[in-house]
């Protein structure tokens, strides 16, 4: 009689289905697109695009001074910048794809390349 | 649950009566088999509006505890039947909990259509190796699928989506496994019962 709750292809499609599960999560989650470069903007212009692969500190001029990009172990953030209220440098390292951080009102803007982006989505 | 579709749509249910032809009078008659179809509808209509009521961490992680409901009567009555509770769940659970046409409705349809068509090649395996767990987490699987891929080319079409597949994912295989074992216990006793009444009349 088939009457046991587990027959053995239970066991060997959960057992499939959990190795599946895990390699996905690792692809996705861990080695998810590994970010290549960091688009700079200042006053809204394509100013430059620098590599995450080499750790560098960026000097850029905006209206109101200096602001600093850190690049470093394939992550990056403003470093320092002469916005009042900071939320640039707040905002800490950035890793993903599409990621972005804007100081105003230094005009200043770091964006790692690759995947859309979108300004806000409504469902 | 009132909701019970009176005029079951199941196929034995059309029956014109050949001595009112002449009249062409079309009587529906709901057979005893029609009416216990009706009430498992209900049943699983009445399982996803109560699971409707419950909050989840993410839209799409639920426990599907209506797909027990599909996978018994896909072992009682077959296939075609499973379809017929299934979409009629969908359907009627949507006018209940109010989502009818809503972007909700399209998802749910989509999964349970995936649902469907995984359960219906699932039935392909030898049974003697694959039970009712096999089948509840290839329909839960396809299920969620179903839904990540309409909200990508519909609602969300960003990559970004990909990030909750793993969790999706991941709800899909728990659950799946969990309503299959139900299944297979709720299914295990039916089987004894059946067994009784076989060996009752052989005696």
């Amino acid at each position: 009689m088939t009457c046991q709750l587990m027959r053995p292809g239970d066991w060997l499609v959960l057992t499939v289905a959990a190795c599946a599960l895990l390699a996905l999560t690792d692809r996705l989650w861990l080695a998810s697109g590994k970010p290549q470069s960091v688009v700079v903007r200042s006053g809204g212009q394509h100013a430059q695009e620098y590599s995450l692969a080499t750790n560098a500190i960026y000097t850029f001029v905006g209206p109101l001074g200096l602001s600093e990009v850190e690049v470093r172990d394939g992550r990056v953030r403003i470093a320092k910048d002469p916005s009042p209220k900071q939320y640039c440098v707040k905002q800490g390292w950035l890793a993903r794809p599409g990621e972005a951080a804007l100081c105003l009102p230094n005009r200043i803007s770091i964006q790692i390349a690759g995947g859309r982006s979108f300004d806000s989505l409504n469902f | 649950m009132a909701a019970a579709p009176q005029p079951s749509p199941h196929d034995c249910a059309l029956q014109a009566t050949n001595a009112t032809a002449a009249r062409s009078v079309l009587r529906f008659t709901a057979t005893s088999e029609d009416r216990q179809i009706a009430r498992l509808a209900a049943a699983a209509v009445a399982l996803s509006a109560a699971e409707a009521a419950f909050p989840s961490p993410l839209p799409g992680v639920k426990p599907g505890v209506a797909n027990i409901v599909v996978l018994l009567v896909l072992h009682r009555y077959g296939w075609r039947t499973a379809i017929w509770i299934s979409l009629l769940r969908v359907l009627v659970s949507s006018l209940l909990i109010g989502s009818f046409m809503s972007p909700g409705f399209a998802l749910s349809l989509a999964g349970a259509s995936c649902s469907l068509a995984a359960l219906g090649l699932s039935r392909l395996l030898p049974e003697a190796w694959f039970g009712p767990v096999t089948q509840s987490i290839f329909a839960a699987l396809a299920h969620t699928a179903g839904q990540i891929a309409l909200a990508y080319v519909w609602l969300i079409p960003h990559p970004g989506l990909a990030y909750f597949i793993p969790i999706l994912a991941g709800a899909a295989l728990l659950f799946g496994t969990v309503n299959g074992l139900i299944c297979a216990r709720l299914l295990r006793g039916h089987a004894a019962e059946a067994g009784m009444q076989l060996s009752a009349q052989s005696a």
